[in-house]
């Protein structure tokens, strides 16, 4: 029998993920030791403690080109500029997750399992809610982490997962409104096994076609194989459907609206930011590094997808009348734009990433200020209920403005410099049909957001017109930090846009 | 390429399956017939079977907890044969994977009993 | 032509980012403070935008004294991606400089009267706000140097316009307004922004300069195809149609004239509509690059005016009249910069001056609309001039502006346009002159119309009695107008207030003054920017066509002098004939938009919303009503949906894989 080779490892090139992992495994020992009255305060500042390490270490590691672990982990400049998005916007999120001024307990409860309206559900509505949810966000961070510097289909898939199934939970403890968040999570769940399926499916026809899950070691078969390509079309359809279901792209979006209208609103920020920065991530490098060669193959039909998605998402978010599903209706369009990007290939890496992080930090603000408005039955996310709030809170109004008009697209704001640089990269990849696409889409995607902005300003305030609440100052942080980088990043853009491009594109060695 | 090495695999389902199709055939003619209350009732690893009334209907969740505990740690041995067969080639560096790999597991377990999921009420 | 190279920014005008900043300034103050700044908010706002004109005046003399004639500024880059690099810059150019003398001059004035107007209503605040982002965007939109900052600007005065045209939300039609504009300029602003990337594509680059320069190298070389120059310009165009309520968008122009009177005589008469204007001005090298590009700017101008003149001589509302000749008057601009050449500066001109008699004209009927507690139909007016001699004066002087009467502003704009038309090379040289002069006619028609059924005849109104309460402000304004057992309102008309008369004053004397000083001097002024004027050496000579036009104009004047000299009916009489039932409704451009923009969407959206009900989503809003509460609901919910949903993308991933295949054996 032949020796088995160990394969290198390289931990210095590991230890963000390392880092995340390791103290999402302490918060657990913590959410079994720590006496109940001080868990929060251990797990929140641990939660933050690993998210604050693991972009210090990112930082440092930013010159790192290196595959490692036999190629199962490749490091390069686009995924560790990815993982720092995840990381940046994660720490953002934590603060949305981690109020509890707002609503006694927070905005999770002790127990996802009870049944809706029973005596155990009744009773928990008054209790503090679950710190397991910092754990649980870990692991989530640390999933999209490897998620995005996966080197092989297997290990993504293994991300896929660990990422995947905090989230599913996650979404089931919602605080008020129990029916629709249990509900939620469990469409949630079947669905995105169901599309683990597809995209598991997926990788096993790519192995036969190609011999290897290694994306490197496909992008060479492409080259060199006279094997029949039936197998690997569909092996890169079946792993296209499960990326694609992460990301919401149209037809695969149908969980999108009931999932972000039953989740926490906290988990629905964490979804909208991070895991479209995650699952874009992933299909960027599949696409860029693996199926780069054979491009004249799927280019229709992602092609094909992105239009529909963008059009699809902007016209529905047309008729919404909630403005956790406008928004998810608006994460669908969005996504749209980011597969013009995938698309578009090398050259819109770095601009799609731009677009990653500007939209993430804008999201996360929008969510944070929905958290905002409540009645005594909770969140208010019905737009009626939202008229003529800016006469009461003109400053909320103001910056939901601004979030508004950065979604729009309107100069000045992060959504105009982020579509803008897009589109050109699109258009320069010689995508115009796309591009043409995506700003008739934008336009109409503009109207709803600006339906709410009238709605804030020029409507006159009902009976039930609900209060803002005074946020805590975690809440406060967020939002405030989302408002400033939808300026920023549309007032003076250009560092950024140094930055990814700098960070280089895929490796594919 | 020859199906040589194959031979043996073969040979292994063909005596795989007469066992098997033996074993239930004879049974049957070689056997005493007692029937009895016990005999009759679902098999629950002999512990006296949890009362439903006919149709099915709901029952604890706790079984279902109980079961969940189970499967990780019969993965944990699944794991743990591959890993002794390979000791040797391994080495030191194989011993300090695994002993990371069953702390993770391990810490998991704290976390169900600290919190009570062992307790049956 | 020579290359084009802009100077860069010396002394004083490095200082010119303060135009902008100074009332986006203030209109954040007046936004954030709240309640806080209801009480001098208003006086805030007048003074940035003073503040920016003595800028705007100081710069002015500066840049005359520059060689160059340009002065550009770089800020910081803005965006910087692979190829494309694109700065935040500014440009003070002649061209700019007319501009922002306009724009900060009548909006002064026009800020001025607001606070009159505004007087009584509770929201002047947020008023003088959006009065004042809208003045920051429009700067921003002339004074960039380079068309991402023109589009900054250009959708930053769409939302101001927006905003500030749904600003009485109390109305529907107010809020329906709002909604057509936005709507209508996003189908422009489409065209303008696709425009931008194909500029990218092709040029690499989105600065004035490098565009321009780009174009003048390719004519010689011939680099670009003609294609790409023709769909560029072409695309430019669709964007300024939008902005300045061009047929075939000009419909929700009119519709506008639903905000406050300040806002239509800012906005939708002195700049942002000629904002499209400016655009082609600005864009004169790309279109001199097309023949095909100008014929098209040319025809649009020439129709949009006769649409605009027919449909002017059937409305009613005096807002309405006013926007519709707005249109026309535009559509003269159009005319003229599309002729190129020398007649860039002859559009420029007119703006200016239209800027002027228009502002006084729409801020002489505002004043009338205060005095006869908002009514709008010129059939109730009537002998008002006794009553309101200021508004009176001002509005005639404003009116002799408009059709072109000697020696009025009108006049010294209108004519070189329609000479220019005639000279226009080949038999299309008759048509556009033909046009221009029918509509030099028509409008002398419906302004007299208009003049002499609000100001002259008899009262078709009846005296308010004395001792009849004479409410001021919101209560008369709102409660509706009592009327006499024959229909007629009861009135009191009476002239404004001295902060509402004294801009209309300095209007006035613009229209007069302002066209003959600006005839020679402006054109000189502009001539580093759009060339030279080529000598006239058309068929028809310049007296010849000042005669003619002045004739129309004395005969179109003549005609509805006579025939409205005696008043009107109270109401509309039902149409006799097609041609005026069509000019009653628009020429059925509303229709026509319907059909071609916005039936398709709609069908598209209902088809997608249907789908997604039967489907999807819209179950859980139905069902979830439906069933009320309880766990029962729960489960219904789920058995129903997942299923759904896994089909759903169970079929699309039949359809992916299937087209994959297809696309990989194919």
């Amino acid at each position: 029998m032949n020796d088995i080779q160990l394969p290198p490892i390289d931990y210095a090139a590991l230890l963000p993920m390392l880092i995340v992992f390791g103290l999402a495994c302490v918060g657990i020992l913590a959410e079994a030791f720590v006496p109940r009255k001080h868990r929060f305060a251990v797990q929140a500042t641990l939660t933050l403690a690993a998210l604050i390490a693991g972009l210090v270490t990112v930082i440092i590691n930013r010159d790192l080109e290196v595959t490692t672990i036999g190629g199962a982990v490749t490091i390069d400049g686009a995924g560790l500029f990815l993982q720092g998005i995840i990381l940046v916007l994660g720490i953002v999120a934590f603060g949305l997750i981690a109020e509890r001024r707002l609503e006694r307990g927070g905005a999770f409860v002790a127990n996802a399992a009870h049944a809706a309206d029973s005596d155990g559900d009744k009773k928990q509505l008054n209790e503090a809610g679950a710190t397991e949810i910092f754990p649980l966000t870990l692991f989530a961070i640390a999933g999209m982490m490897l998620f995005c510097v996966s080197g092989d289909l297997l290990t993504m898939f293994v991300a896929l997962e660990v990422f995947s199934l905090p989230l599913y939970l996650m979404c089931g403890l919602a605080r008020r409104r129990r029916l629709l968040s249990q509900e939620s999570a469990l469409k949630y769940f079947l669905l995105g096994a169901f599309a683990s399926a597809f995209f598991l499916y997926g990788v096993a026809l790519i192995y036969g076609y190609a011999g290897s899950v290694q994306l490197v070691a496909i992008k060479q078969s492409v080259l060199d194989s006279d094997k029949s390509g039936v197998l690997l079309a569909a092996g890169l359809a079946l792993l296209a459907i499960g990326l694609l279901f992460k990301a919401a792209a149209v037809p695969f979006h149908v969980w999108t609206p009931d999932v972000y209208q039953g989740a926490p609103t906290p988990i629905t920020a964490l979804m909208a930011a991070c895991v479209k920065a995650a699952a874009f991530g992933g299909l960027l490098r599949v696409f860029n590094v693996a199926f780069e060669t054979t491009s004249w193959d799927w280019r229709p039909v992602i092609t094909a997808v992105a239009m529909a998605t963008m059009i699809v998402g902007s016209i529905l978010a047309v008729t919404q009348t909630d403005i956790k599903r406008l928004l998810a209706y608006s994460s669908i369009a969005n996504a749209g734009y980011l597969l013009v990007g995938v698309v578009s290939l090398g050259g819109a890496v770095g601009s799609s990433m731009f677009y990653l992080v500007a939209y993430g930090f804008s999201v996360l603000a929008a969510f944070g200020m929905v958290t905002l408005v409540r009645d005594a039955d909770g969140e208010a996310t019905h737009l009626s209920r939202w008229a003529g709030l800016g006469k009461g809170s003109p400053l909320f109004s103001a910056m939901f403005t601004i979030i508004m008009l950065g979604f729009a697209g309107i100069p000045l704001t992060s959504g105009f410099s982020s579509k803008f640089a897009l589109f050109s990269s699109a258009w320069d990849a010689n995508q115009s049909a796309l591009v043409i696409v995506g700003v008739l889409s934008s336009v109409v995607l503009a109207f709803p957001y600006l339906k709410v902005v009238v709605l804030l300003w020029l409507n006159p305030p009902g009976d039930e017109t609900p209060t803002v609440s005074v946020p805590g100052y975690l809440t406060r942080a967020v939002v405030g930090v989302g408002v400033l980088a939808t300026i920023v990043l549309g007032v003076a853009p250009s560092w950024l846009l140094d930055m990814v491009n700098s960070a280089g594109t895929f490796l594919a060695k | 390429m020859s199906l040589t090495p194959y031979v043996p695999l073969v040979v292994l389902f063909g005596l795989a399956t007469v066992f098997a199709v033996f074993s239930v055939t004879i049974g049957p003619y070689i056997g005493p017939r007692r029937i009895n209350k016990a005999k009759l009732e679902a098999y629950e690893c002999g512990i006296e079977p949890t009362p439903t009334p006919p149709g099915g209907s709901r029952f604890p969740v706790k079984f279902y907890l109980t079961a969940m505990l189970f499967i990780i740690f019969d993965i944990e041995i699944v794991f743990l044969y591959p890993w002794a067969v390979a000791f040797d080639s391994l080495g030191m560096f194989g011993f300090v994977e695994m002993l990371l790999f069953i702390v993770t597991v391990f810490v998991a377990y704290t976390y169900v009993w600290r919190r009570g999921g062992l307790d049956w009420d | 032509m020579d290359s084009i190279t802009y100077a860069d920014a010396t002394g004083a005008l490095s200082s010119m980012w303060l135009l902008v900043a100074i009332p986006a300034v203030s209109a954040a103050v007046l936004l954030l403070l709240g309640k806080r700044a209801d009480k001098w908010g208003h006086w805030l706002g007048v003074a940035a935008v003073l503040a920016a004109f003595g800028l705007a005046v100081t710069y002015f003399f500066q840049l005359k004294g520059l060689d160059n004639r340009s002065a550009a500024l770089n800020l910081f880059e803005f965006i910087h991606i692979g190829g494309l690099e694109v700065n935040v810059g500014l440009l003070f150019d002649p061209l700019t400089a007319v501009f922002v003398l306009l724009i900060t001059g009548v909006g002064f004035l026009i800020h001025v009267y607001a606070v009159g107007y505004m007087s009584h209503d509770p929201g002047r605040r947020r008023f003088f706000a959006y009065f004042n982002l809208f003045v920051a965007a429009m700067l921003l939109l002339v004074l960039g140097d380079n068309y991402v900052m023109l589009y900054a600007g250009w959708e930053g005065v769409g939302l101001a316009s927006y905003l500030l045209i749904s600003f009485w939300y109390e109305r529907p039609a107010a809020a329906t307004a709002g909604k057509k504009a936005f709507l209508i300029n996003r189908v422009g602003d489409v065209g303008f922004a696709l425009a931008i990337f194909l500029m990218f594509a092709t040029f690499g680059t989105t600065d004035y300069a490098k565009v321009f320069n780009g174009v003048l190298e390719s004519e010689a070389g011939q680099t670009v195809s003609a294609g790409v120059l023709l769909a560029l310009g072409l695309l430019l165009l669709l964007g300024a149609c939008g902005k300045s309520g061009q047929f075939p968008l000009q419909t929700w122009l009119p519709d506008a004239m639903e905000g406050p009177t300040p806002v239509s005589a800012l906005i939708h008469a002195a700049t942002m509509v000629t904002a499209g204007v400016y655009m082609i001005a600005r864009s004169a090298t790309i279109f001199n690059a097309n023949e095909t590009a100008q014929t098209v700017v040319v025809s649009i101008g020439a129709l949009t005016l006769l649409i605009g003149c027919i449909i002017g001589c059937a409305k009613d509302g005096i807002k309405r009249v006013l926007a519709y000749s707005t249109v026309s008057q535009i559509g003269y601009m159009f005319l003229a910069v599309g002729l190129g050449g020398g007649a860039y500066a002859l559009g420029i001109i007119h703006l200016l001056a239209h800027g002027f008699f228009k502002a006084g004209l729409f801020l002489g009927a505002g004043s009338v609309m205060h005095g006869m507690k908002d009514q709008e139909d010129i059939r109730r007016y009537g002998g008002l001039w006794k009553h309101m001699k200021i508004t009176w004066a001002t509005f005639g002087l404003g009116w002799l502006a408009i059709i072109g009467m000697f020696p009025f502003s009108g006049f010294f704009t209108k004519d070189p346009i329609i000479l220019s038309a005639f000279n226009r090379e080949g038999w299309t040289g008759w048509l556009y002159g033909g046009a221009a002069l029918l509509g030099a006619g028509l409008t002398a028609f419906y302004m007299t119309r208009l003049f002499v059924l609000t100001f002259h005849g008899k009262p078709r109104w009846e005296m308010e009695k004395h001792g009849d309460h004479h409410a001021d402000g919101d209560e008369a304004h709102h409660a509706g107008i009592k009327q006499t057992a024959d229909g007629r309102d009861i009135q009191h008309p009476h002239e404004s207030p001295l902060i509402m008369t004294i801009p209309l004053i300095v209007l006035a004397l613009g229209s007069v003054f302002a066209g003959y000083l600006m005839s020679t001097s402006v054109v000189d002024w502009l001539t580093p920017v759009l060339g030279d004027a080529p000598e006239e050496h058309g068929r028809l000579s310049h007296g010849t066509v000042t005669v003619l036009t002045l004739g129309v104009v004395v005969i179109g004047a003549a005609i509805a002098f006579l025939l409205f000299r005696n008043g009107t009916e109270l109401v509309e009489r039902p149409a006799r004939t097609h041609i005026v039932r069509a000019a009653r409704n628009n020429l059925y451009a509303d229709r026509f938009n319907e059909l071609v923009f916005e039936l398709p969407g709609r069908l598209l959206t209902r088809a997608l919303v249907w789908v997604d009900n039967r489907g999807v989503d819209g179950i859980v809003n139905g069902l979830a009503a439906a069933f009320g509460g309880g766990s029962g609901r729960l489960r219904r919910l789920q058995t129903g949906y997942v299923r759904t949903y896994a089909l759903s993308i169970l079929s699309g991933a039949v359809l992916v894989v299937a087209a994959l295949l297809a696309v990989r054996l194919g």
